[in-house]
């Protein structure tokens, strides 16, 4: 089988390098590059200007924000779910894969008709005598977009990580002496890193490069780094800057390349 | 009295996941045009639907992009991970490198550099550059659902198939194709998923005048989207959670039997 | 005998409304070895958990040295687990993973470092003190898991199969190693297994169970010898069980002829079960037997032959050391101190009887 193998490998060497490693260096040529061609940094040192810097800042802000809560309310219920018995896996995959079935744009703006100052969930409020919510528009609401929709790839990571730990390992941690407080942050916490660093770069990159849910709950007021991106290819015209302010971004994913490559060598902490 | 809590915290994600989702269904059964209000029930927009073109065409489109994409994807996908097998371990580690760029890379990025791609090699944008877009991000779902069942696989059972006198095509399909199925289809249906809710990278791929439901929704934000969307959506996710359902019950019944 | 030190009362467990345990009475003493001895699924593994404090039985009490320990977690008891499959923190260093429950107990860093060296001596893997545990092989990873247990110096050590992921010659090196350590450290190890072999190698007390009952408790020579019912008898090696009637005391009627035997007791002409194990079965020229069969299966198996002749339509199992090739005439002849004669179970429940000491 080997030597025939050699010839099998052609047409995905032959599409990566196409359509994945070619269009990268278009993006850095581009990101180097002005109109007539010369070298050139000044699309890069763009992002410091003042629109580009206030815009970068909101997006790392509100994508760090949004991963945090993404953690926060995604690895409790991932030891609820590891706890489930294993039959059950692939239901609870598709508990959370399922609503990617509905249209992204669709279910981000469902959340304008939740959120709205007469929508669903300030009458709910108001009919249990609550103070109504006013956080549509508002940075919060793109916060509450952005965990709303990349939460599943916090829980996926997370609860396949803890999943894979072996029961008996917590077991002899008790066994040993430890309490609950000292086997989670002793054992599970540390066993579980490969979910979480899996977790949070499936959160943080997608929030921090989203450009449609800052407009739709954002009111279109307020301009995160995807947005003026998308601004300079679709509106401007202007590639070069585009791809200058693309290439910064690519640094932040490249960071966290290198991190999860580190850390998670066995793709122990993948989402399927 | 701890298991009603971790119920209750259960539900209340799901809840946080799906309220959207109920949200739009009863938006689809609503009278009224706009979301503000409820103007009473109404399957008007189901019927509506049927004969927005528009919107039809859309549909069209993005069931054909899926489906075709998903396909070559899982083709040439597989090939890949079998061909893996036989490579020396670097050129095996560099190759997983270069299929994770696009599963860690941020949407944005692949679809600009895709888009300065099409414009550089001239190539007209329409349904064609979706279709290569779309096949390139995913065709990692389908390696990384693949590749953790090729590791599985005994080497012993395709040998096996040689020595009592298989041939070599044959002796793949009989012997470790079956084996590799259950990977091969939820790399398909992830892949499939994955295309039929891409917005970002279509939205750069896209030519004028050719629209997916994602990019239609899009350009009808502005104008205020037709309740007909709403009924659309509701429909294809009622059918797929249908489906999905039977799927997951008919091996349960087995066991039970 | 030494003194009793844990002693299970009536202990009932079920899961899904599914009884694996029901009213189990178990008394271990101090520095035995007592094997848990059953097929899967026969309430031993269970039993182990309810000891280390992993579940908690339906009903009934653990005492722990004259304590009531039933209700207190398994991180304040004085006995420490060796897991299935190690369940070493793969994250931590083999030191890191001995010193686990050393630390918790507040222990001083040159108490630890002793303990370490000694550990790891008693376990045959000096300088093992850096590695991480993926890049030990299962049978060392086994010892580490043993090592982990022991500094913390428990009165009981549980093992719950330790040696079933081993080959067979580390598993026979290992079961020397377990005996060994158990001496040298005089404490107590419950150890839970379904193989025979090992259950009659390394322990002072078996007990055998199945379905959730105890069968048999006893030493490995009594278990072996003389078996109580048809399942400890045919789940502790090989043997021929054969329906008979008790003619008189001493008199047994095998396949329509009779033979001697020792057993009284049992009345006259009552159905019981002969039991009697294939090295016992003698096979001499046709006419010196007492019944006459005919060899139809021959198996060398290095020690000596497995035979199987058919006599008086049952097909006897053989082991000799003199060959009788497969179609040869032969007679048999039994001791009748080898014919152990058992009561039939006139229902599932009586078979399983609960049986304390």
């Amino acid at each position: 089988m080997t030597s025939k193998k050699n010839w099998l490998s052609v047409p995905y060497l032959f599409w990566s390098g196409l359509f994945i490693i070619v269009p990268l260096g278009m993006v850095v040529y581009y990101g180097l590059t002005d109109r007539t061609g010369a070298f050139t940094l000044d699309n890069i040192t763009a992002i410091a200007s003042a629109g580009h810097a206030k815009a970068l800042r909101l997006s790392l802000l509100l994508s760090l924000v949004s991963t945090v809560i993404c953690f926060l309310l995604a690895y409790p219920l991932a030891m609820i779910l590891a706890q489930v018995q294993v039959k059950r896996h692939n239901f609870i995959i598709l508990i959370f894969i399922l609503p990617m079935w509905m249209n992204f744009l669709l279910r981000t703006l469902a959340w304008q008709t939740l959120l709205e100052k007469n929508g669903v969930i300030n009458h709910v409020l108001s009919f249990l005598h609550l103070p109504t919510l006013k956080i549509i528009n508002t940075p919060a609401a793109i916060i509450l977009g952005m965990v709303y929709n990349f939460l599943p790839f916090m829980i996926l990571p997370l609860y396949n990580a803890l999943a894979k730990i072996d029961g008996n390992v917590i077991n002899a941690a008790h066994d040993l002496g430890a309490g609950h407080i000292h086997t989670f942050f002793r054992i599970i916490l540390p066993l579980s890193i490969p979910g979480i660093i899996s977790g949070i770069t499936m959160v943080f990159i997608p929030a921090l490069t989203t450009f449609v849910i800052s407009s739709l709950l954002g009111g279109g007021k307020l301009l995160l780094i995807g947005d003026v991106i998308d601004l300079e290819f679709t509106k401007t015209s202007n590639w070069h800057l585009g791809s200058g302010l693309s290439m910064v971004l690519m640094i932040f994913i490249l960071i966290n390349m290198v991190l999860s490559a580190i850390f998670d060598k066995d793709g122990e902490g993948s989402m399927l | 009295m701890k298991n009603a809590a971790k119920k209750i915290y259960i539900a209340l994600i799901v809840l946080f996941l799906y309220a959207p989702i109920g949200t739009l269904m009863v938006l689809s059964f609503n009278a009224s045009k706009t979301r503000a209000k409820w103007g009473g029930f109404s399957i008007q927009w189901y019927i509506a639907l049927f004969e927005n073109e528009e919107i039809l065409r859309a549909l069209f489109n993005t069931l054909v992009i899926a489906l075709v994409s998903s396909l070559v994807a899982t083709v040439i996908g597989t090939i890949a991970c079998i061909a893996m097998t036989g490579m020396k371990r670097q050129a095996k580690s560099i190759l997983m490198g270069i299929t994770n760029i696009p599963m860690l890379n941020a949407d944005i990025v692949t679809g600009v550099s895709l888009m300065l791609l099409y414009i550089s090699l001239g190539i007209r944008f329409g349904m064609g550059t979706i279709l290569l877009s779309h096949i390139t991000f995913n065709i990692p779902y389908v390696i990384l659902s693949v590749m953790p069942r090729m590791k599985q696989l005994n080497p012993s059972t395709f040998e096996a198939a040689l020595d009592l006198g298989s041939s070599h095509l044959n002796a793949f399909f009989k012997v470790v194709f079956p084996d590799l199925l259950p990977g091969i289809l939820s790399g398909f249906l992830m892949a499939f998923t994955m295309s039929l809710d891409d917005f970002i990278i279509t939205h750069f791929t896209k030519g004028v005048g050719v629209d997916t439901l994602s990019t239609k929704i899009y350009t009808e934000i502005k104008k205020g989207i037709k309740p007909e969307m709403y009924a659309l959506s509701s429909l294809i996710f009622v059918t797929v959670l249908t489906l999905l359902v039977l799927i997951n019950l008919s091996p349960d019944k087995k066991e039970k039997k | 005998m030494n003194k009793e030190l844990i002693q299970l009362v009536d202990i009932s467990k079920s899961f899904d409304g599914q009884m694996v345990l029901d009213e189990l009475n178990l008394s271990i003493h101090e520095n035995e070895f007592v094997t848990l001895l059953g097929p899967s699924g026969c309430g031993k593994t269970t039993t182990l958990r309810i000891l280390g404090g992993f579940a908690n039985p339906d009903t009934g009490r653990v005492v722990f040295d004259g304590q009531d320990i039933t209700r207190i977690p398994p991180n304040k008891r004085q006995l420490n687990t060796v897991f299935q499959k190690y369940a070493l923190f793969t994250h931590m260093t083999i030191a890191e993973n001995i010193a686990f429950g050393l630390k918790i107990k507040k222990k001083s860093k040159s108490y630890i470092d002793d303990k370490i060296r000694y550990a790891l001596k008693l376990v045959n893997l000096e300088g093992y003190e850096n590695r991480m545990p993926d890049s030990l092989s299962g049978g060392q990873q086994q010892r580490i898991a043993i090592a982990r247990a022991i500094v913390n110096e428990p009165k009981v050590l549980l093992l719950d199969e330790p040696l079933g992921a081993l080959d067979l010659k580390l598993r026979q090196e290992m079961q020397y190693e377990l005996i060994r350590m158990k001496n040298e450290l005089g404490i107590t190890f419950v150890y839970v297994t379904h193989d025979q072999e090992e259950a009659l190698t390394m322990s002072d007390t078996i007990v055998v169970m199945n379905q959730g009952y105890i069968q048999q408790i006893g030493s490995p020579e009594s278990i072996y010898n003389e078996p109580e019912n048809a399942f400890v008898a045919d789940f502790i090696g090989d043997s021929n069980i054969i329906h008979a009637t008790m003619i008189q005391d001493e008199v047994v009627e095998i396949l329509g002829t009779r033979f001697a035997c020792v057993d009284t007791g049992f009345g006259e002409n009552k159905p019981v079960d002969a039991v009697i194990r294939p090295e016992d079965v003698i096979l001499v020229e046709p006419d010196a037997g007492i019944i006459k069969g005919v060899v139809t299966h021959l198996i060398f198996k290095g020690v000596h032959y497995e035979m199987e002749v058919t006599a008086n339509g049952y097909e006897w199992l053989v082991h000799s050391t003199t060959l009788f090739p497969v179609g040869k005439e032969v007679g048999i002849q039994v001791d009748p101190f080898n014919i152990q004669i058992m009561n039939k179970p006139e229902s599932e429940d009586e078979e399983a009887v609960a049986i304390d000491i």
